[in-house]
């Protein structure tokens, strides 16, 4: 059991909590960098798959896991920084500028969206999301001048500093930077008083406002955040699939990034990795397991996305901390091993609501 | 001029007259306690105050201005903190980010610096965690510092939810029920922090408490509210002592 003591206010304000989780990011962010020297071009093109995928995570994470404010449009937000990516391209802008681009003009929905939905939490917020979503894909599909409706789009080559990229290796090293610098705005923007203020309004709108949280401002922010980061991821999506066609950004999709921010753990950016893993290795182990089920079942054309809603559904009843929250019970496990007591994560709710008598 | 003053305050909702014209003056330094009832109107004061609901009539001035139209997030800037009746901390968050919340109101970054992180964001966290040490040491709450809010019992969480209040550095403390579900002793200590508010921070405090040995210990002045109205203001004895307010308890 490691006890970190606290000397100064310094600690409480890095990024790290001590030097061991220094090292051990360290060591991570090497391998990252390692990886293409060793690994099969396969592999390395499935990792960036997962990279992609944590960029929509943090994002999603800042509106649903760290605002409380549940998004069924996701997809929409990466379709919107795709196609931007690939038009702007197309108008012989460079990729340094595109990418940026692409991420604003997703805010600017976001903003589109956040606004009109301030006073919607919950199931509200979900299908107004959801509708969104639905005209966003079908602009996608109609806007056939910039889009080319279902025809689709051809997404052009990255040229960056008068290199072209066209190896897996060099896009799995794009992707891994803007992951590292989407991770380190979230970092401190979580440790910021912006981040503290997201997650009080998920937690109590009224304490909020009380201790002078403008909630329509930070809502608001978080939504274009939020739709700005996935529009980034959007941007590099279109890159990864070459080809952009309006049902790659269909209303499933949107459920299983929602689907990868639950099971990840909502409430942490080691969610939004986990998150990523499970939804880049669950189509493989859904595809090899298909081999082993009974024919009626193996070759049902919606196996996957019922997968997904089953998990997602086990998770929110029975493991609602995700992934990342069953990694922590297991630490903790080790940490206290033999000594681990079985209510340490039970909900204390035993309080009395007591009424006086006077 | 008064301190805090609230003018012929009144709300509707539909019917139900929840406040109806209440009027009353806080002087600068005093603890003023409304006690009423359930259902009497009390923590609807606290809304109208916190500008979290809107008045249907009447007029709050504080420190000589008129806030009846301030947003409800400037409040806190102007100097009023308050207290929930059921608790409304962070619940999936620590102690320490709590009370960090505490000092929004004082936060002078913006978005940018933030992202970045840049050294006038890092000298505010440090600034932040000063002021917030001071409370913690003046609550006694370091033994909880880094536990999370949903594992702390009830008992702590009042004094958390306190020191949040007192963490955005107010002039007016509005605490809603401070004694509400705690035990004869830590009923006990929470009378002596208000004394100690008052005396030693200077903080004017207003309470709406249900405890009437609480109330007589450490109020200047008492408002005895029912149905929305004010049945009688003035000492604790000269209240309790009060033919409509002794009829407004028994007669439920
Ligand atoms: N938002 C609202 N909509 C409708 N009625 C409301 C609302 N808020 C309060 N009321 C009504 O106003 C009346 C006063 O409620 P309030 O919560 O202020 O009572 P209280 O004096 O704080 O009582 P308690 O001692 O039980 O806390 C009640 O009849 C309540 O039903
Ligand atoms: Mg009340």
């Amino acid at each position: 059991m490691r006890f970190i003591f606290k000397t100064e206010y310094q600690q409480d304000v890095k990024l790290f909590p001590h030097g061991g989780a220094v090292f051990w990011y360290s060591l991570l962010i090497a391998a990252m960098f390692a990886a293409p020297l060793v690994l099969d071009e396969f592999y390395i093109g499935e990792i960036t798959y997962v990279l992609i995928f944590t960029i929509i995570g943090v994002g999603l994470m800042i509106l649903t896991g760290y605002t409380g404010l549940v998004s069924l449009g996701h997809a929409a937000f990466l379709g919107i920084g795709a196609y931007a990516e690939a038009y702007l391209l197309g108008q012989g802008l460079p990729f340094l500028i595109t990418v940026p681009i692409s991420g604003f003009i997703a805010a600017a929905f976001g903003v589109a969206l956040g606004v009109p939905a301030l006073r919607m939490t919950g199931i509200y917020l979900a299908i107004a999301t959801l509708a969104f979503a639905i005209i966003v894909a079908e602009v996608f599909a109609r806007w056939e001048s910039v889009t080319g409706g279902y025809g689709g789009m051809q997404v052009p080559d990255i040229t960056l500093f008068g290199i072209d990229i066209y190896e897996d290796w060099q896009f799995y090293y794009i992707c891994l930077i803007v992951t590292l610098i989407v991770m380190f705005g979230a970092l401190n923007l979580l440790r910021s008083p912006t981040g503290r203020a997201l997650v009080a309004i998920r937690d109590s709108e009224i304490a909020a406002q009380s201790m002078g949280v403008n909630l329509a401002k930070y809502k608001t922010l978080s939504f274009a955040l939020s739709a700005g980061i996935t529009g980034i991821a959007g941007a590099l999506f279109a890159h990864k699939t070459v080809f952009l066609s309006p049902d790659s950004f269909s209303i499933v999709f949107s459920i299983q990034l929602l689907v990868m921010v639950v099971v990840g753990g909502l409430g942490s950016l080691h969610g939004a990795v986990y998150g990523a893993i499970f939804i880049g290795a669950l189509p493989q182990i859904i595809s090899i397991a298909k081999d082993y089920l009974p024919h009626a079942i193996g070759e049902q054309p919606s196996l996957e996305a019922g997968v997904f809603g089953l998990i997602l559904v086990l998770f929110v009843l029975f493991e609602p901390l995700g992934i990342y929250g069953r990694w922590m019970k297991i630490k903790l496990f080790f940490q206290l091993f033999p000594l681990y007591k079985k209510a340490t994560f039970k909900r204390q709710k035993s309080y009395m609501k007591s009424e006086r008598v006077r | 001029m008064t301190y805090f003053r609230v003018e012929d305050l009144a709300i509707h909702f539909g019917g139900i007259k929840a406040v109806d014209g209440v009027n009353f003056e806080v002087e600068k330094g005093e603890v003023f306690s409304i006690i009423g009832p359930n259902g009497a109107g009390k923590t609807t004061i606290f809304n109208l105050i916190s500008r979290i609901y809107e008045p249907t009539e009447g007029k709050l001035v504080f420190e000589d201005q008129d806030i009846t139209n301030v947003p409800p997030h400037q409040i806190a800037k102007r100097g009023i903190a308050r207290t929930f009746q059921n608790i409304e901390l962070f619940e999936h968050a620590t102690v320490l980010q709590n009370l960090l919340l505490g000092q929004h109101a004082h936060r002078k970054s913006n978005l940018a610096s933030e992202l970045l992180f840049l050294p006038g964001v890092r000298q505010q966290e440090l600034r932040f965690r000063e002021k917030i040490e001071e409370v913690i040491d003046f609550l006694d709450l370091a033994h909880y510092r880094d536990s999370m809010i949903m594992n702390l019992p009830y008992g702590v969480r009042k004094v958390v939810e306190l020191a949040r209040a007192l963490c955005t550095e107010p002039k007016l403390l509005l605490l809603d029920e401070p004694s509400s579900g705690l035990n004869v002793e830590e009923t006990e200590d929470m009378g002596f922090w208000i004394d100690d508010i008052k005396k030693d921070l200077g903080i004017t405090v207003l309470m709406v408490e249900h405890d009437m040995g609480l109330v007589s210990e450490v109020s200047d002045k008492v408002l005895a509210l029912n149905y929305g109205r004010v049945l009688a203001t003035g000492t604790p004895e000269e209240v309790q002592r009060d033919p409509e307010v002794v009829k407004a308890y028994l007669g439920g």
